[in-house]
């Protein structure tokens, strides 16, 4: 049997909203294997950011099952949670807001190893920072700095270095590069994949950006408002895509190449509607070019097309 | 070339930001021009002075602390930086448009839609106020909002829906020139892709000529004719997008392209540029370039390149290509 570090069952988030409920999160089902990469592509607001933070329990989950090692953490106490999370950890999207703008780069960095009574030695916790700040490509220079002082990239490199403090053994990785310039996008992508290698780390990527999912990860799974509607290995999901949304998200992405014709492009019709009290049925007919009777009969759930391959689509 | 070809037309422009920390040089003697009803793309990533460019043209360069030192801007055939401002405020809307990167902020949250794209039109044509708000309504249907939606105001729109509108007010006085900066940066990729093709199609119908400022190549390859890649406030590589992207030229390029994953080819390494832009108030010596370039030499440092042209519509300002043997890695594929 495959190694599995992270099993999800059932995952449903429910925020109450004004009107209803909010189904930020439905029925989400996964595996990720030790030492891969499992890519989560999605628009604003199709759930991609709640998964992450449902997993690692910063949201409690409405219902469903997270089973982390083995264990099933859905109904671990506070405490319990707390020895496992130096096992997980979590890389934010924004590297301004997610450091504390008065602490030194050495002062987030060691403030975890601190947190979890790890090393106590003063010594020896100033060169496991230099340590850390070294394997993330932070000169030595920086460690008394301030976030302010540094640009988008090296902070970046703070959060990383924050997060593989504590030696985990899974990240999460919500947006990672999407606040940084093509140039230094590609550094943090090519530190991320490094420290994959060398440290056996998985991942869970949360992005909006399909290239970026394409070069980083092994399998991939698409949401729209909630669901997975798609989720396949890498090559099969970009070589036979098969729901109308992968289709019409992976046609809409601008290649930088020159071609002599015009591309054509699936462009979808309106936009993403309101994810509080859904009606009862394929929530993505309303956009649907290929939309038909049975597509308003209820969800379509996620069914497996060829092996390996799960798409959720009556109509495919 | 016919002067009455170029519907933009740049030159020799140098704008600085006068700051407690020293003087920003954003844009450093750039030439550039947009023929008419083309589409040129100006790429670049953060500070590369992209945005100052496309202020200057708008002549809203913010004084204090900018000023624009040195150039000149024809936008069909006004020379806008001669301009009092009133004679500006008819140019404005009228010859020339400008579409923001972020419609949260674009549009005035306490007017309606409809009332916002009215103003515009009453600024430039003669027409009753009943008219204007029936062709306001009109501009709303264009770019597929119903006409009905007239009196939402801003925040009763998705992102997509707002960029709508800004487009509409862009476009209700039918400018010859069309600036968008950024223009679906904040976008998610299928409303990217509505937006770019109600730009394309409305372009196509209005005949406008547009400058198109992103930091996404794809975008580039997909909307535009001609593209200029910006490096700390210089053109370092302009031409026809077949030009630069089939034979790509200039280093910097190359690191953009190199660094950009590619969905077509998931086997490709990403090489990225090393280093990190240079500070605007203190730029490197000779090619600003040079200390992030894998094929710097030492003279690279003692002067500004000069721009080359490798054909017709081709530039480069790269000083390796003094030597006629020189070329860059992606050129050897």
């Amino acid at each position: 049997m495959a190694d599995n570090i992270l099993e999800v069952r059932n995952l449903s988030k429910h925020f109450k909203a004004k009107h209803g409920a909010l189904h930020a999160l439905d029925g989400v089902n996964f595996t990720l294997e030790r030492g891969k990469t499992l890519g989560i592509v999605g628009e604003s607001g199709c759930g991609k950011s709640t998964i992450g933070r449902t997993i690692l329990r910063l949201i409690e989950p409405t219902c469903g099952e997270i089973v982390f090692n083995g264990v099933d953490i859905t109904g671990l106490s506070h405490r319990q949670m707390r020895e496992l999370r130096p096992k997980m950890q979590i890389i934010f999207q924004d590297p301004y807001s997610s450091l504390n703008p008065r602490r030194t780069v050495s002062q987030t960095i060691r403030e975890p190893i601190m947190l979890n009574r790890m090393i106590r030695d003063k010594r020896q916790l100033d060169m496991r920072v230099a340590e850390l700040m070294d394997m993330v490509g932070l000169a030595e220079r920086f460690v008394n700095s301030y976030p302010h002082e540094l640009d988008g990239g090296r902070r970046q490199r703070i959060g990383i270095a924050r997060a593989l403090s504590v030696n985990p053994e899974f990240i999460v990785c919500d947006e990672p590069v999407s606040a940084l310039d093509v140039s230094i996008q590609a550094q943090i992508l090519n530190l991320l994949k490094e420290l994959q290698n060398k440290m056996g780390l998985s991942y869970i990527f949360i992005t909006h950006n399909l290239s970026v999912v394409n070069y980083f990860s092994t399998d991939i799974a698409v949401m729209y408002m909630g669901r997975m509607v798609e989720k396949a290995s890498v090559e099969e999901l970009f070589g036979a895509p098969t729901h109308p949304y992968t289709r019409a998200l992976l046609s809409a992405v601008p290649v930088p190449e020159y071609h002599e014709e015009k591309r054509k492009r699936i462009i979808l019709r309106g936009e993403v509607t309101s994810p509080v009290n859904l009606p009862d049925e394929c929530r993505f007919a309303k956009r649907c070019t290929r939309v038909c009777a049975q597509c308003l009969e209820g969800e379509p759930p996620l069914t497996q097309t060829r092996p390996g391959h799960f798409v959720a689509c009556r109509n495919p | 070339m016919h002067t009455s070809d170029v519907m933009l037309d740049i030159r020799n422009l140098v704008v600085e930001y006068a700051t407690v920390d020293g003087v920003v040089h954003a844009v450093n003697d750039i030439s550039l021009s947009v023929k008419r009803q083309r589409c040129m793309g100006l790429v670049g990533e953060t500070g590369a002075g992209k945005t100052s460019t496309a202020l200057a043209v708008m002549n809203l360069i913010p004084t204090p602390p900018g000023v624009i030192r040195r150039g000149s801007i024809l936008v069909n055939g006004y020379n806008v930086l001669r301009m009092k401002d009133t004679e500006m405020d008819a140019v404005r809307g009228k010859e020339v448009a400008m579409i923001f990167q972020d419609p949260m902020t674009a549009l005035n949250p306490v007017l309606t839609i409809g009332s916002q794209i009215a103003e515009s039109i009453l600024l430039h044509e003669k027409v009753s106020g009943a008219e204007a708000e029936k062709r306001a309504m009109n501009m709303l249907e264009m770019v597929g909002i119903k006409g009905t939606r007239a009196n939402d105001y801003p925040h009763q729109l998705s992102g997509g829906m707002k960029q709508r509108v800004v487009i509409a007010i862009a476009l209700c006085c039918n400018p010859h020139l069309l600036i968008a900066d950024e223009p679906t940066t904040a976008l998610d990729v299928t409303i990217q892709a509505q937006v770019l093709e109600l730009i394309d199609e409305l372009r196509e119908n209005y005949k406008t000529s547009m400058l198109l400022i992103t930091h996404d190549l794809g975008i580039v390859g997909d909307m535009c004719d001609e593209v200029s890649v910006m490096y700390a406030g210089r053109i370092v590589e302009s031409g026809t997008v077949k030009d630069v992207f089939t034979d790509t030229r200039h280093p910097y390029t190359e690191g953009l392209f190199n660094s950009l994953p590619n969905i077509n080819n998931r086997a490709a390494q990403l090489t990225p540029i090393p280093g990190l832009m240079p500070d605007p108030t203190d730029l490197p010596p000779g090619c600003a370039f040079s200390p992030r370039c894998r094929y710097a030499r030492s003279k690279c440092r003692e002067r500004v390149p000069e721009a080359k042209w490798t054909g017709d519509t081709h530039m480069v300002a790269c000083i390796a290509y003094e030597d006629p043997g020189f070329r860059i890695e992606r050129s050897k594929r």
